[in-house]
């Protein structure tokens, strides 16, 4: 554990149907774990299939709720985080990212834009806050280490 | 599947950006109110980049609505009680 015990994260997961998201989300979890976070997924309900399906004992996935859930818990006060991570591949996975941003003002928050067209998505974003930018579809290895370097995680040669 | 869409709706207009969307009801809507991510609209919080744009056209209220794998729909849902509550939460927007 590390000094960020007791710091709260929340994982923010687009449509699920570019390859490397389920990849990385499951890494992610992994390292905000290993970091000492506690931490929320929030995704569609394909998105929390995928998930339970990668990690049935969910050794590293742990808690998960909707995109629906997610926004009316911020908003209403009920749930704050230090870290926001919003995965976004497309015009509508930068629309929630954008929400949760509009709604977690004092969080560090980091957009990860990946897919085929993550250059021409990531001009979409209107709102201040890092980016990550990888046209990765398949292979999650250059955005693993972007992530990795941003968020100061030990990475493992496997 | 959301209560938004459990309603009577009609689906103006899919497949913008959600920049397109603003754009959209800012032209074709009489009336214009500007409202912040997460805020109720038909008991949904609605998403999208600050501010989000909705539409009044007497009792019809539209508005953008989005779909994590299906992108963002315009759409446009008659009730007079919606209506007329986006006069008391929204925000006109400034004159250009």
């Amino acid at each position: 554990m590390t000094e960020t015990t007791d710091k709260k994260a929340l994982i923010v997961l687009g449509c699920p149907e570019v390859p490397v998201q389920n990849a990385l989300a499951v890494y992610t979890a992994y390292q905000l774990k290993s970091s000492g976070y506690s931490f929320l997924i929030a995704g569609n309900p394909a998105v929390m299939k995928l998930l339970m399906t990668s990690d049935p004992e969910r050794h590293y996935i742990g808690a998960m709720t909707s995109l629906e859930k997610a926004v009316e818990d911020i908003s209403s006060g009920n749930d704050n985080v230090d870290l926001c991570i919003a995965f976004a591949h497309s015009d509508a996975g930068i629309s929630y990212a954008a929400t949760m941003k509009y709604l977690l003002p004092s969080a560090r928050f980091i957009t990860i834009v990946f897919g085929r067209e993550a250059e021409s998505i990531s001009h979409l974003i209107e709102y201040e806050g890092e980016q990550i930018v990888e046209v990765a579809v398949h292979n999650p290895m250059q955005l693993r280490k972007k992530m990795s370097e941003v968020l100061g995680w030990v990475v493992s040669k496997s | 599947m959301g209560c938004i869409e459990e309603l009577k709706h009609e689906i103006l207009a899919k497949g913008l950006t959600f920049k397109e969307c603003r754009d959209f009801i800012a032209k074709t809507c009489p009336t214009v109110y500007h409202i912040q991510p997460g805020t109720k609209l038909f008991g949904e919080g609605i998403i999208g980049n600050p501010p989000i744009a909705v539409g009044t056209d007497g009792t019809v209220v539209v508005f953008p609505y989005v779909k994590p794998c299906h992108g963002t729909f315009i759409l446009k849902i008659e009730d007079p009680k919606e209506a007329a509550r986006l006069a008391t939460i929204g925000v006109k927007p400034k004159k250009k």
